[in-house]
């Protein structure tokens, strides 16, 4: 890797012609590396973006007076990365905690000699990866920079770099002298970096990883400083609202903007036309009418007085009863119509060696995401470049978008990373990145290249995301003379969530509807999962633990059904299909083992927290449930009533084995987190469909749970673990939903096996 | 980029915004947001939510919903908790209103300190409608329960219920601490 020696910044011009050669590269090396050697951009206000003579590698600056400022890669939606992926830089630096500062980075583009890529590393949050890849590069960066630091003393002093130790922010050589890390930088960073790995801490050492620590943006937050994707304005900012088709697929027939154009402050109206019927979604989701002002309520007014004539919609006949009625045709259609997921042994031989079958249909509602912060995006696009701020999920998508809509190149693409209000998976979609990038583009093609502000309402929100699947689970066991389940069949129908993806034709039609390398699979000898696909025009997409949750419920459920039915205690049931702790194989996303010991752990954690076992109060009933998700372990246990049918949660644990843990009070916000959007989303929430259209539109017929109706506390419990560590941002939310039917059942002997539960109880106690 | 946000957000030198409230005529609207004087000769029937956002630039109260039913917007008008979504600007005139950038004095607010303490947020964007409805309610009582407490109506998608349970009661007692403070100076 050869490094420029002049100190001239490289101007942005030539930087656009230049391929960055990522070939043979550590990875540390390759982060370290790029910023100096291709790719700063004076103009930018960014740590790597800079040639400034206190900074190492894209990460790490340090002040003269000893401050020491780390740049923050990923998109901060609430999972905490933004404090989390900072500490493993801080912590292989060996810097005080509290001399750090964070800035959060763009987005990096990189065009290298084997295509685009990201220059900082991966940015995008979804699979709750954060973390197991910041724990490679980013623990790997800061220990390069501590290195150079170290050869930059071994210099000055003239002593080997061997003989050297630091200790928080100071090189200390061994005969006591001390240098501190700002007298060194400027040397520091003139040495080229290491070509191999330099080794990383001993976990015995760590002082910042593993401390409980405060969210970096704590004080903006409570103050109201902090930029949120909504809050970037321009000086001359446009507003934009769309009007979008009612109805799935519906295109525009005509349109008259006579009475909007009289709105004062509506500034223009222009066409956006959606994706074909049919065709895959990689721009915009639906055709609309734009609205152009100069405030959001102008636009918004603007709106309201549009007359649209749609065309018929392809789905106009699609209700959520006929969803349903599809879903028991299918399953009743018997398994040859469907698609075989997973076959171990001979699950048809099993059931006819049965002593018992004991079966049950499970059914998942469509969900919307409904962030707190509305999708939104503020662009300005300009002849030859873009400034896209937005909050974000994948955004890296959301350049390869603009670039399409804009004929920009990507390199010239910015994307500022604002502080996010919520992803949930919604922001996996750039659809709305691709509206603004074409209403800019519009404006500029007009003239006016001015910066423009999408804004979604939260009616626009509700009724046009990438839902959550739809789907009935149909659950089979067998059960043999000795009580014991031989054989174990799951058979789903839903609209599968892989649905007009780009990439969709390289994935299995099951894939996020299904996962079949989760227990009880490889537990049970005769095996077998199905998939049948049923045909909609909703928009699916990813939903926090996608699959997981998707899935968790049936199978944890049908569990403890089973358990019932055995006459068994349900946590005793799990614990015997377990079995000895041991590893087994998980070849899928997460793996590539499930560790059984680890899942028993975390189910009697929980069970020993909620008090497994005893004879709760009149009225009450315990439940529990334990899912695997992403590579970490979670368990659930709730003390609920259901008196009238009015489900209160009176205990909730959730017990958490997510590997070692970089920050206890980041993972302890998760997991609380986790199990009160379980409750919620599995006590009210569901999105319906008749005639097309979807049902729902704001929080009244969306009802997130509310305080008062909250528990009380969740009480957390964190396996402490020296195993490699997952994320823990999803992990939490599988298990809850079932804990809680489980604990209904238990305290009214009523099985809930459709969610959300809504008024069901109240019909029947 | 704190810096660079923070100066983009500043509003257009030629808006509808004066912060003089001498000489307005019968459409202007004249009111205080966290104690300085604002007028506005606009639609009257603007939300004060917007008015804050995309007039002022001051974006610390949030836009959730539209429709009152989330509370990310809450601001204090004349101390009490409101829905900016749901005031518009003509019943927002000749009224005192307080915005999270507002609330702090020379120090924190309680609930400001005590939010930081417990580590309340997680992605954050409901908190500062949160701190609103809460400022409103220690207002009113000083030192409430869990019911009291749960009377709290905004939404938060992120399930940080328990932790902004425990600083509403942090922040009674550094009330009171502070109380006591006072109390002995003098």
């Amino acid at each position: 890797m050869k490094r420029r020696d002049t100190k001239t910044p490289t101007t942005a011009t030539n930087l656009s012609r230049r391929r960055f050669l990522v070939s043979g590269a550590t990875v540390s090396g390759a982060l370290f590396v790029g910023w100096r050697s291709a790719l700063a951009d004076p103009a930018l206000p960014y740590l790597g973006a800079r040639f400034e003579p206190q900074q190492l590698g894209m990460f790490v600056k340090i002040e003269k007076n000893g401050d020491v400022i780390i740049g923050a890669r990923g998109c901060e939606i609430g999972q905490g990365v933004k404090t989390s992926l900072p500490m493993l830089i801080a912590e292989e630096l060996d810097v005080d905690w509290t001399r750090v500062r964070v800035e959060q980075l763009p987005y990096g583009y990189i065009d290298t000699d084997k295509g685009p890529s990201d220059k900082y590393g991966a940015q995008g949050a979804g699979g709750s990866d954060d973390i197991p890849t910041g724990w490679k590069d980013l623990r790997e960066a800061g220990a390069t920079a501590r290195w150079l630091l170290m050869l930059a003393a071994s210099a000055q002093w003239n002593r080997p770099a061997g003989e050297l130790h630091t200790e928080a922010g100071f090189v200390v050589a061994a005969d006591g002298r001390r240098l501190p890390y700002a007298e060194l930088v400027e040397n520091a960073a003139k040495i080229d970096p290491p070509t191999t790995q330099r080794p990383l801490k001993k976990p015995e050492d760590f002082k910042i990883i593993g401390k409980p620590t405060r969210t970096v943006d704590a004080r903006e937050i409570v103050t109201g400083q902090t930029q949120f994707g909504i809050d970037a304005y321009r000086a001359d900012t446009l507003f934009a609202v769309i009007a979008r088709a009612p109805q799935l697929d519906a295109e525009i027939e005509s349109f008259d903007d006579a009475e909007t154009r009289k709105v004062p402050g509506v500034k223009d109206v222009m066409r956006l036309d959606g994706p074909k019927a049919g065709e895959p979604i990689t721009g915009p989701l639906a055709s609309g009418i734009v609205v152009v002002a100069t405030s959001t309520w102008a636009a918004i007014k603007g709106r309201e007085k549009l007359k649209i004539e749609w065309k018929d919609s392809p789905w106009a006949a699609e209700t959520s009863e006929a969803l349903h009625r599809r879903a028991d045709d299918l399953l009743k259609s018997g398994v040859e119509t469907g698609t075989r997921v997973r076959s171990d042994g001979d699950f048809a031989k099993a059931r006819k060696a049965a002593r018992k079958t004991v079966e049950a249909r499970y059914t998942m509602p469509f969900l919307a995401h409904a962030t707190m912060e509305p999708p939104n995006a503020l662009i300005h696009v300009e002849q030859d470049k873009v400034l896209l701020i937005a909050s974000l999920q994948s955004p890296s998508s959301a350049s390869e978008i603009i670039g399409r809509i804009t004929g920009v190149p990507r390199d010239k693409v910015e994307i500022r990373l604002n502080r996010t209000g919520g992803g949930f998976g919604r922001r996996l979609k750039n659809d709305f990145v691709a509206e603004a990038a074409t209403i800019g583009k519009a404006l500029l093609d007009k003239g006016d290249p001015t910066p423009l502000k999408l804004m979604w309402t939260r009616e626009d929100d509700i009724q046009h995301d990438f839902y959550r699947p739809f789907g009935v689970h149909q659950m089979t066991a067998t059960l043999d003379r000795k009580n014991a389940i031989t054989g174990w069949s799951q058979r789903c129908a839903a609209t599968p969530r892989n649905y007009r993806d780009a990439g969709m034709k390289q994935q299995p039609i099951w894939t996020g509807c299904l996962e079949p390398e989760d227990f009880p699979a490889r537990f049970i000898a005769n095996f077998e999962m199905v998939f049948h696909a049923i045909e909609s025009g909703m928009p699916r997409g990813w939903w926090r633990g996608p699959v997981h949750t998707f899935n968790a419920f049936a199978v944890e459920s049908f569990i403890d059904e089973l358990a019932h039915e055995m006459k068994m205690d349900p946590l005793k049931l799990r614990l015997q299909l377990l079995g000895e702790p041991r590893e087994s194989p998980y070849n899928d996303y997460g793996g590539p083992v499930y560790d059984t010991g680890r899942m028993a752990n975390v189910l009697n954690r929980a069970a020993e927290k909620i008090g497994w076992g005893r004879k709760p109060d009149k009225d009450r009933g315990l439940g529990i449930a334990g899912h695997f998700t992403f590579g970490g372990y979670a368990a659930h246990a709730f003390e609920v009533s259901a008196i009238d049918g009015n489900v209160v949660v009176h205990r909730a644990v959730c017990a958490m084995d997510v590997g070692r843990v970089v920050n206890p009070l980041g993972v302890e916000a998760q997991a609380m987190g986790a199990t009160i959007d379980g409750i919620s989303t599995a006590l009210n929430l569901a999105v319906t469909v008749k005639d097309g259209k979807v049902q729902q539109s704001n929080f009244g017929d969306y009802p997130l749970l509310r305080m008062g109706q909250a528990p009380l506390d969740v009480e957390v419990v964190i396996v402490d673990s020296t195993k490699e560590p997952s994320g823990a941002g999803e992990m939490g939310i599988p298990s809850a939903a079932p804990a809680l039917t489980n604990a209904i059942f238990a305290a009214t002997g009523y099985r809930i096996r459709e969610l959300p539960i809504g008024g069901q109880l109240r019909k029947i106690l | 980029m704190q810096e660079t946000t923070a100066r983009a957000a500043k509003p257009p030198a030629a808006s509808a915004t004066k912060t003089t409230v001498a000489a307005v005529d019968d459409k202007t609207i004249a009111l205080r947001i966290n104690g300085k004087p604002y007028s506005f000769d606009g639609d009257a029937d603007m939300p004060l939510l917007w008015y804050l956002r995309d007039v002022l630039r001051m974006t610390g109260t949030k836009f959730g919903c539209g429709i009152g039913a989330c509370g990310a917007c809450t601001v204090l008008v004349d101390g009490k908790a409101q829905r900016a979504c749901l005031t518009p600007m003509k019943a927002a005139a000749k009224h005192e209103i307080t915005t999270i950038e507002g609330l702090a004095g020379a120090e924190l607010h309680p609930l400001q300190q005590a939010w930081i303490e417990i580590d309340v947020a997680q992605c954050g964007y409901c908190q500062a409608g949160q701190i609103m409805a809460a400022a409103d309610l220690l207002r009113r009582n000083a030192n409430p329960n869990d019911d009291e407490i749960g009377k709290i109506a905004n939404l938060c998608r992120c399930g940080t219920y328990p932790r902004i349970r425990k600083a509403i009661k942090r922040a009674a007692e550094i009330g009171k601490e502070n109380a006591a403070r006072e109390g002995g100076k003098k």
